[in-house]
């Protein structure tokens, strides 16, 4: 958006301090909490064996080598497994939800549907994984109804499957949104021509639906896959020692009986590693895609 | 899946799908409800979880805190994120681009990042923790919300009217309060609204960046459900689900009025 005359005009503030006046702010509180704090711990990341108080001096990799032993990276591994379990289960169960109040609910009910289905969001995310405790123990939900119609009672909790379900229940909402904002915008005289041209409607939907909303798709599957590679309350509430994840090491190392915040640092430099090599893909490959459509 | 005859079968599955996304809801208002503390039978109905949380000062004294840093982050947020939404539609600058990265980073990056280079940056310029660390950390991401939300409504805005206001000899400064301010309004709302709510429901940065003597509502309800099932957490969770649920609904409608406007 452009108004060109508003600079043109005299005014309380010089010309050139107008943008200066807006901008920084925000741009201050974002310099001082957020970017020189990330450069902080990329230098601690170099520090091996640092305490709150110690002369940081940074001398190596140490850290970074330490990731990279089994202990720690099949943490790692963890999270990023449980991160694509749950972008899969996203896409799987949201897609058709997504399409359905897209295309094919009544269209005035549609803000309506999607209001309802994202709705949970607006609830604490704790006490919504924390209620997958109460439906998964042992004397759980599940388990009751199991049993009264006699089948086996099932061990889901603190088990990796119990924390799959719940990031996948806490981020589906996401999914479902990103989707179906680009499934709204499909052009549906594409689909009709291609039932013209003879397209059943499987081949319609692989060869002129799915490649219209790849976008939407890629940026939805790399929304849950980032904020499930960072989740810390689905694997503390629903999975037990076994499931610890890359958030838990970090929150360790800061907060817990083992401070090591050089192995902290470079363990939360590797996730924003993670994330922003996710997201340059993104934008190289939705671009591609955009162009291609 | 487009044609009639395959209808119910996608509506079934999203009606399964919905099931799942309120089914967690439903067992745990189901749960507060429950005389029994600790069983999936139903053993009678009972207000006594509701007036358990209620007399509770560790409950209480937390979501006072939780109300004062949501408050406290919200309102900065919409001063600053706004400012800067209008600045960012309205200046072209060198490394812009940029710039707006920086700023929907926190949207992105996960909370445990932004809670670790919180706490460590705060270390080391040596500032005590306390309620306004927290808050100072919650306005990074809740500038982040307003922002957004603020600068998708500016795109759709008409620069004509601000023009014209500027032509019919109004100072920059009434233009920007009397034309362009109740225009945004719905979208400030909103996005502080949504702010609001991340706010309250943040538990990692705030474990990260509170002092001793203060405790959020997610803090609080953390250590207490992590080791076990509490029935008058239940209780909590349905009035705080009511409350945020609410403002969801005054969002939503808000939003939905001034779209209404626009398009008349």
């Amino acid at each position: 958006m452009k108004a060109p005359s508003v600079s043109e005009t005299p005014s309380i503030a010089p010309r050139w301090l107008q943008p200066l006046l807006m901008l920084a702010p925000a741009s201050l509180w974002l310099l001082l909490l957020l970017i020189v704090p990330t450069l902080i711990i990329f230098q601690l990341s170099l520090v091996p064996n640092i305490k709150p108080g110690d002369v940081v001096i940074p001398s190596g990799l140490d850290n970074y080598w330490r990731i990279f032993q089994p202990e720690t990276f099949s943490i790692i591994r963890r999270s990023f497994l449980l991160a694509s379990g749950t972008t899969l289960g996203c896409l799987v169960l949201g897609f058709p939800v997504a399409y359905w109040i897209a295309l094919s609910s009544p269209k005035r009910w549609r803000n309506l549907l999607l209001l309802g289905f994202t709705l949970p969001l607006w609830t604490s995310s704790l006490l919504r994984s924390y209620a997958w405790v109460s439906i998964l123990r042992r004397t759980g939900v599940l388990n009751s109804i199991l049993t009264s119609i006699g089948l086996p009672a099932l061990d889901l909790l603190y088990q990796p499957i119990a924390v799959l379900i719940g990031m996948i229940y806490s981020l589906l909402p996401y999914m479902v949104l990103i989707l179906y904002a680009s499934l709204e915008k499909l052009d549906r005289q594409l689909l009709e021509a291609a039932a013209d041209l003879g397209a059943t409607p499987f081949q319609a939907f692989w060869r002129v639906t799915v490649p219209q909303c790849l976008p939407g798709i890629a940026a939805g599957s790399l929304l849950v896959f980032i904020t499930g590679a960072g989740d810390f309350v689905n694997p503390e509430l629903l999975g037990g020692t076994a499931s610890r994840t890359a958030a838990r090491s970090i929150y360790d190392q800061f907060l817990g009986a083992t401070q090591n915040w050089g192995f902290g640092s470079a363990l939360s430099m590797i996730l924003i590693l993670v994330v922003s090599l996710a997201i340059a893909l993104l934008i190289k490959y939705g671009d591609r895609n955009a162009k291609s459509i | 899946m487009q044609s009639q005859s395959k209808f119910p079968v996608s509506a079934l599955f999203t009606v399964l799908m919905f099931g799942f996304m309120y089914l967690p809801i439903a067992v745990l208002a189901f749960y507060s409800f429950n005389a029994a503390p600790n069983s999936a039978q139903w053993k009678g109905f009972t207000f006594s979880w509701y007036v358990k949380f209620f007399q509770d000062n560790r409950i209480l004294s937390a979501l006072g805190d939780s109300l004062l840093v949501a408050s406290l982050a919200t309102a900065i947020a919409a001063v600053i994120g706004t400012l800067m939404a209008i600045g960012l539609s309205r200046y072209q600058f060198y490394g812009k681009k940029l710039f707006q990265g920086a700023v929907y980073l926190p949207l992105i990056i996960p909370d445990i990042a932004i809670a670790v280079a919180t706490l460590v940056f705060l270390a080391v310029i040596a500032v005590p923790l306390s309620l306004w660390t927290i808050v100072a950390a919650h306005v990074v991401f809740c500038l982040a919300y307003v922002a957004l939300v603020v600068s998708t409504r500016l795109t759709n805005l008409d620069p004509n009217l601000e023009e014209a206001a500027l032509d019919l000899g109004a100072s920059p400064l009434q233009s920007l309060v009397f034309v362009l301010l109740p225009q945004l309004a719905p979208a400030i709302i909103s996005g502080c609204l949504l702010a609001f709510v991340l706010s309250m429901d943040d538990f990692l940065i705030a474990s990260f960046t509170a002092g001793g003597g203060v405790n959020t509502i997610p803090m609080e309800i953390f250590s207490r459900v992590r080791t076990s099932v509490r029935p008058d957490m239940n209780a909590l969770s349905v009035v705080l689900m009511i409350a945020s649920a609410s403002v969801a609904l005054i969002a939503e409608v808000i939003r939905y009025q001034s779209e209404k406007k626009r398009f008349q």
